[in-house]
């Protein structure tokens, strides 16, 4: 290092996010330019300012590069199955109502083999939140399509270009109920932070779909340069467009890229609904034996 | 005078140039120097435009650099 | 630790082992339940759902089996007792969170009333082929226990010892019922709350950073935290450490495997819940388990009645495998005659372990009804020759 770094390593305060990361952790997993942990910055910011005590919040992941995300932050972390981290959140919420139940993972994890869990997390209106990392590829298999792969890119599995259209999980989650639904990418780290921060406190099935780089394999196999470039697209093509129907908000290659807080609705959540259906057949009466 | 200074973990930078790249005030330049992995970490090329906002530290996937604001005299100097 | 009276409704009573089960559950402490729909065994649910309000808890119905399978997980961790329901296509659905379990060492139960199958099969005909699904269903190696009730009153019996067995050992338990034991409707007696014995959770008493999740004493079952109680705990199916953190090499994959081994080796004293009669100057033994094993009596009442020294040996707890009792068994008697509602499953441990000491006779049956009782004599006469 050179001498002009000296001041780097200054007594100085340290970073902030330290104090929600697993720093025996560290490093990460991720490759250099992967997005998963610049979000993980907008969390650790949500979470401090949330004022929730934090020994109350728990996170979920499924499996994947952003299943990892469990594994770097100090809260009570459960890493389950692939695509199950919404039913095992679900289970959490409802057995402990106290608790701030997150579900941090990525497309593949969420919206393919767990997305009939998804449609029903929302539709029910569990009291979860779910921070969905978007990728647009199986990252961690290897490079694989996912149900998120936009227009003909290429990956391992679609050599000469995908030509399955690809979700618009904003839409899908809107669809089946969710009560907060946002795009935002790893670019908008202020916009995400707070987009998070409203997500954990409302009440209902809250949904942020973060569209983040991954230059080993997406950038990689479609020739869009390093995971900077991509940094560098998402700030060019970005549109915020708040309250925007989700029906027009599909990701195009090329085109604008529509992010911002597209639903933010109220409705009784699950354990709301069910007190209020089942009345006085519900019996207030805490776990005796356990 | 700087308002602000960063402090970098050089050892967990993996050189990505997310806090060169998006620091409002063009602060900070990848080094010429290495970390024991091989990669570049950030290095203050005009620390005395620092505002301490901290966007490095937002961007930095691998939690390597941040941004704070020298509320003192003193401590500014030393980070300038 | 005893039951909540208010869960539990003591008496005697004329149900199926289906809402047996569910009493059980109930008694047993469980509170919440998550399931799929499927015959024969959503009565369980069913009346769960009716019931469970009344001690404030929750059935959620999930949108399929690998969903209820862990959902249940979550419930755990959240500090409940709870369990789910099933039969032979959704159990298949399951086996993925019962692996989780086992390594995550979840206390949980998984109740399986069998149909015929394979794939959707006999929906509403009894079977009992999914025996080494049971033990084994799950990819990779681990240890599970396996309790095979055969009357309404021992569904609900075992319904409360496979939770209290969940919590003592920190595994998925199986209650491994049948279509006929489910829907067969009998006398069952309820004893008072105070006479029902109830498993607390091993909960640790360690302050938040002394605790780690995966420690453990002799018995080599590690206390439990659950979440919100600051422990900061990491919970993963992948390979972990004492801390539970992710440590993939060949030595943490040895240490952790073993001891999900040697906790059930150490227990098998505890495990050892045969039904045992006559066995003693026995030519033949008949082993059986389940709704079989009612229809085994019958053969071995008319073997006995023809002057054939012919013993029973029920299995109440499947898996682990009563390897010992089978063994000494071995060297005294003739044969052993297997009958069960599939091709020939628990008979290959029975072989196994009697490793040529004795006969071993299967007598199989593809399910959709029980053996006929001859059939089983006739067997138990081949034994005795
Ligand atoms: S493979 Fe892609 S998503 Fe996974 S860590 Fe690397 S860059 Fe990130
Ligand atoms: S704190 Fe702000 S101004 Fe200073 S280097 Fe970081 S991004 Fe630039
Ligand atoms: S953002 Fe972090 S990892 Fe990337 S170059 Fe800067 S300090 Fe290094």
């Amino acid at each position: 290092m050179s001498d002009s770094d000296c001041n780097l390593c200054a007594i100085g305060p340290a970073n902030p996010v330290e104090s929600v990361l697993r720093l025996d952790r560290i490093p990460t997993i991720w490759c250099p330019g992967c997005g998963i942990g610049t979000s993980v910055n907008s969390f650790a910011f949500a979470l401090m300012n949330s004022g929730l005590d934090l020994k109350k919040v728990v996170i979920v992941s499924g499996i994947g590069c952003s299943g990892r995300v469990s594994g770097y932050v100090d809260l009570d972390a459960f890493h389950t199955t692939h695509g199950r981290a919404i039913p095992f959140a679900t289970g959490l919420k409802l057995a402990n109502p106290e608790l701030t139940v997150i579900v941090y993972s990525g497309d593949g994890d969420l919206t393919s083999i767990g997305g009939n869990h998804l449609i029903h997390a929302a539709r029910r209106n569990v009291d979860i939140k779910v921070f969905c990392v978007n990728n647009m590829i199986y990252a961690m298999t290897g490079g694989q399509a996912a149900a998120t792969t936009p227009g003909a890119a290429l990956s391992t599995t679609t050599p000469y270009g995908c030509f399955e259209p690809d979700l618009n999980i904003p839409h899908l989650v809107d669809a089946a109920g969710a009560c907060y639904v946002a795009r935002w990418t790893t670019y908008h780290v202020k916009q995400l932070e707070r987009s998070m921060g409203e997500a954990l406190k409302k009440k209902g099935f809250s949904f942020i779909e973060i569209l983040s780089p991954c230059p080993t394999y997406f950038q990689r196999k479609n020739n869009m340069g390093d995971g900077l470039a991509a940094m560098e697209d998402y700030k060019k093509r970005s549109k915020i467009r708040n309250g925007a129907p989700t029906g027009e908000i599909a990701i195009v290659p090329g085109g604008d890229i529509i992010v911002g807080k597209f639903v933010d609705r109220e409705r009784l959540d699950y354990l709301a609904l069910m007190r209020q259906q089942l009345g006085s057949h519900y019996h207030e009466r805490g776990c005796q034996t356990c | 005078m700087a308002k602000g200074s960063v402090r970098v973990t050089a050892e967990r930078c993996k050189g990505c140039g997310f806090c060169v790249a998006f620091c409002p005030t063009h602060v900070l330049q990848l080094s010429s120097a290495f970390n024991s992995k091989g990669y570049h970490p950030p290095s203050m090329i005009a620390p005395e435009k620092c505002s301490g906002c901290n966007l490095c530290g937002m961007y930095c996937p691998d939690f390597a650099i941040f941004g704070f604001r020298t509320g003192d005299s003193q401590k500014g100097k030393e980070a300038a | 630790m005893n039951a909540d009276p208010a869960a539990v409704r003591e008496g005697t009573h004329f149900m199926n082992g289906d809402a047996a089960a569910c009493e059980g559950a109930l008694a047993a402490g469980a509170r919440f339940a998550a399931g799929y729909p499927i015959t024969p065994s959503t009565e369980i649910v069913e009346r769960f759902a009716s019931r469970v309000p009344e001690v404030g808890g929750l059935f959620i119905q999930m949108e399929d089996e690998l969903a209820a399978s862990i959902a249940i997980q979550g419930m755990v961790w959240a500090g409940a007792k709870s369990f789910t329901v099933t039969s032979g296509p959704g159990f298949s659905l399951m086996m993925e969170h019962i692996g989780y379990a086992a390594m995550t060492e979840t206390p949980c139960v998984f109740m399986d009333v069998q149909r015929g199958g394979p794939s959707t099969g006999l929906p509403t005909l009894p079977a009992q082929g999914d025996m080494m699904q049971a033990r084994f269903g799950s990819h990779g190696d681990y240890q599970v226990i396996a309790l095979c009730p055969n009357s309404p009153q021992e569904c609900f019996e075992l319904s409360v010892k496979s939770f209290n067995l969940a919590e003592r050992y920190r595994l998925p338990v199986m209650l491994m019922m049948d279509e006929c034991v489910g829907h067969m409707t009998e006398k069952v007696v309820v004893p008072a709350a105070e006479k029902i014995y109830v498993e607390p959770r091993r909960r640790t008493a360690k302050a938040p950073g002394d605790y780690r999740a995966y420690e453990c004493g002799p018995d080599l079952v590690p206390e439990m935290a659950h979440a919100g109680e600051g422990h900061h705990l990491y919970v993963t199916g992948l390979t972990h450490d004492k801390r539970g953190y992710p440590v993939m090499n060949p030595a943490t994959q040895r240490e952790l495997v073993t001891r999900l081994f040697d906790k059930i080796k150490l227990a098998k004293n505890d495990l050892l819940m045969v039904d045992e009669d006559q066995t003693e100057g026995a030519d033949v033994v008949v082993v059986s388990f389940g709704i079989t094993s009612r229809v085994a009596e019958r053969a071995i009442q008319m073997a006995r009645a023809k002057g054939m020294k012919v013993g029973r040996l029920r299995l109440i707890c499947v898996w682990p495998f009563p390897e010992d009792k089978i063994a000494a068994l071995a060297s005294r008697i003739k044969a052993f005659v297997v009958p069960e509602l599939n091709m020939g499953q628990v008979v290959l441990e029975v072989e196994r372990t009697v490793a040529g000491r004795c006969r071993t006779i299967s007598v199989p049956h593809p399910g959709g009804t029980v053996h006929k009782p001859e059939d089983i004599l006739a067997a138990i006469e081949r034994g005795a020759r």
